[in-house]
């Protein structure tokens, strides 16, 4: 019980935890990116239309090629989620637009994108199918480790996932290792928390920025990727991703900008969604009030750290705030 | 030194901000802007629904103006993201960015059903209507104040916690729709009867839009000629000015987002009490953020803001005719306005800001 319980927080946590590091690695550039929800759901839908050509070209859902079948929507995913950072950048960083306007037109845009191809996608392509229900591809992307289930609790724990959840964790790894071994990471800090000083200091400021947000926004467009191929078992349906997005903008407050925090963070989150499953007797209504919790939870964690006043608990100095060269 | 002229010299053009445009030219440069985006949707629209443009635009148009009824229902959503609009205008003017109004209306609104069925029957409809009012204004005021408070304390970061907030209201009214519903937990809101807004002229939206009207007219002189006015935008422009002629800084901040608050309280009230005399998580419907940009698109300016905000519903009523009619998914206004928007932030860019090419001769 306790290991499903674990195992479904993890599950729930995924998406989270892509989403936090993506828009930690934008927040450190300076940037403040409420597009990350609409990412998201290009992110999955990309991938979703990939796979749904992929799955529609062949005779029999047989002959689906796994690799094939798990590299196309990932591929899709992350050229969908690239391009939408890429309109991002391209208005904050190269048309000094604002970044709160812009991030929430993205999201707009985004979950426009996701609801209307979701919805619509069957009638663009003529297909007769009912639904999109990619079964096939979802098998590829939930294969897990062929000793998972002889390992008992412990194989429950750590081994029952598709390979995306140890993606997740590897990212975040990674990119706390970049942010705060290697010059790169240096780099990309002084950015985010004073980009006329590390401009001085030869810094290309307009590069970190326009690299860190494209990457970012990969990088979070894969948490829609897992939410519909993995935990969503390839299945479309409007709406569904609700508001994960957002709680990864949460979670990114809630881990103080550090992806390696994030793991954890995202397996609470994850946590205090699935835990009013297991309450005997919950209703309907105590239940959305549960849904608040890790919002509560973030607003509580923003206000210590605000009262702290710790330097390195801080956001970037430089979040949201515009950096125009000529204006220093 | 001789490579810094060389890195100077190699770029082909430099960007210059505008000194001053006048202001025929910003505006043919925002209309260039919405022209091009139109051109884009329609490309996309022709691309996804083998329509002609102009028979796309004139779907569009009928989506949004077919019938007196169409109007009716055009007006009165305009009225409402035009009173959400001017809630956040004030507090973004101070460079408090408040993208709470989500949260702020569905606790007015929330505020405002509580009223409806706990005191419907006990007062007369006069009395319970200023009961209405009052609580909307004041819980949305007290839930606007929540971040100010820390953020004039210890300068916790307003635009995340705002964002955190909506969410928490969303909750809550989730909560009481189901616990409110008829028959209990059912999820089909209660149609609340008592306390609903009356009907003028027959018109059922036309108090809405009336309220609306006065709130515009009494923003733009708040802001404009009013010394409380000249503060906000004194606070915004620089901190440090403020403090230095005497503003106090952190009651101006409060005192804004109290503001601000209240008005997405009202916005909350109407939507409750005069359009869906019901409450619903999703009554604000997006508004808060909307209301974002159309504020932002219409430079602060109030009597701007009725045009963009009119723009923004007419596209999202047009968007779902088209998608009604061609079976596609409701979204498509969705994707339309974002591009749309994303146009128009895009100008003022050139608004602001001019490029100037560097002549051949300087390089040498």
């Amino acid at each position: 019980m306790i290991a499903t319980i674990i195992q479904r927080a993890v599950m729930q946590g995924t998406p989270l935890l892509f989403g936090s590091t993506g828009e930690i690695l934008t927040e450190k550039s300076g940037h403040l990116n409420l597009g990350i929800p609409g990412i998201m759901y290009v992110g999955a839908i990309s991938g979703v239309a990939g796979a749904f050509l992929y799955e529609q070209s062949l005779a029999s859902p047989e002959l689906l090629n796994p690799i094939l079948a798990v590299l196309i929507p990932l591929l899709c995913s992350l050229v969908g989620s690239t391009l939408m950072g890429l309109i991002y950048c391209f208005l904050t960083v190269t048309l000094r637009a604002n970044q709160n306007v812009t991030g929430l037109a993205l999201t707009t845009f985004g979950i426009g994108v996701g609801n209307f191809f979701g919805g619509s996608l069957i009638k663009l392509v003529d297909s007769d199918v009912p639904s999109i229900a990619l079964s096939a591809t979802s098998n590829a992307f939930k294969t897990e480790l062929p000793f998972a289930h002889s390992l008992g609790w412990f194989g429950e724990i750590f081994f029952s996932y598709g390979f995306l959840v140890y993606v997740a964790i590897i990212v975040a790894i990674i990119a706390s290792f970049i942010l705060n071994k290697t010059r790169i990471g240096l780099h990309l800090r002084a950015v985010g928390e004073n980009p006329a000083t590390a401009d001085a200091a030869g810094i290309n400021v307009t590069r970190y920025k326009y690299i860190t947000t494209s990457i970012g926004s990969a990088i979070a467009g894969l948490g829609g990727l897992y939410y519909v191929m993995d935990y969503a078992n390839g299945v479309w349906s409007n709406n569904g991703f609700g508001d994960r997005g957002w709680l990864s903008i949460a979670l990114v407050i809630f881990s103080v900008w550090r992806p390696s925090l994030s793991i954890l963070g995202s397996i609470l989150f994850g946590f205090l969604y699935v835990i009013p499953t297991y309450i005997p007797n919950i209703t309907v209504s105590d239940k959305k009030l549960f849904e608040m919790l890790p919002y509560v939870v973030t607003i509580i964690v923003l206000i210590i750290t605000s009262m702290r006043n710790k330097k390195e608990n801080q956001p970037p100095a430089a979040l949201g705030l515009p950096y125009f060269r000529e204006e220093r | 030194m001789s490579k810094m002229n060389k890195l100077y010299f190699k770029t082909k053009s430099h960007i210059v901000k505008r000194d001053d445009i006048t202001w025929w030219k910003a505006w043919i440069i925002r209309v260039i802007a919405v022209l091009l985006a139109m051109v884009v949707c329609g490309i996309v629209t022709v691309f996804l629904t083998d329509l002609n443009p102009i028979e796309m635009y004139i779907t569009m148009a009928e989506g949004a103006l077919g019938t007196t009824r169409l109007v009716w229902n055009l007006i009165q959503n305009t009225a409402i993201l035009l009173c959400v609009s001017l809630a956040v205008t004030p507090a973004f003017k101070m460079k408090f960015w408040n993208i709470g109004a989500e949260g702020q209306v569905l606790i007015g609104g929330l505020a405002t059903a509580a009223c409806m069925i706990f005191l419907g029957e006990k007062l007369p409809t006069p009395l319970l209507m200023l009961v209405m009012v009052i609580t909307s204004v004041v819980s949305g005021a007290l839930w606007a104040l929540v971040p100010a408070f820390f953020k004039t304390r210890f300068n916790s970061n307003e635009t995340l916690f705002t964002l955190m907030m909506n969410y928490v209201a969303i909750q809550i009214v989730a909560y009481y729709t189901l616990e409110w519903s008829m028959p209990k937990g059912s999820g089909t809101p209660r149609t609340l009867e008592y306390g609903q807004l009356p009907v003028l002229f027959g018109q059922k939206y036309l108090i809405n839009i009336l309220i609306v009207l006065v709130l515009t007219i009494v923003a733009y002189i708040y802001l404009k000629y009013s010394k409380q006015g000249y503060e906000i935008s004194v606070v915004g422009e620089s901190e440090n000015t403020a403090r230095y002629i005497g503003i106090n800084v952190k009651k101006v901040v409060l005192r804004t987002m109290a503001i601000s608050g209240a008005v997405c309280g009202i916005a909350g009230f109407l939507l409750v009490a005069g359009t869906d005399h019901s409450l619903k998580s999703d009554t604000a419907g997006g508004r808060g953020f909307t209301a974002i940009m159309v504020s932002w698109l219409a430079k602060f300016n109030p009597i701007f803001m009725i045009l963009t905000s009119l723009l923004i519903v007419f596209l999202q009523k047009g968007a779902s005719k088209i998608s009604e009619v061609y079976r596609l998914n409701s979204s498509f206004s969705d994707i339309i306005t974002g591009i749309i928007i994303f146009f128009i932030i895009g100008s003022e860019f050139f608004i602001n800001y001019k490029i100037k090419f560097n002549k051949k001769e300087e390089n040498k």
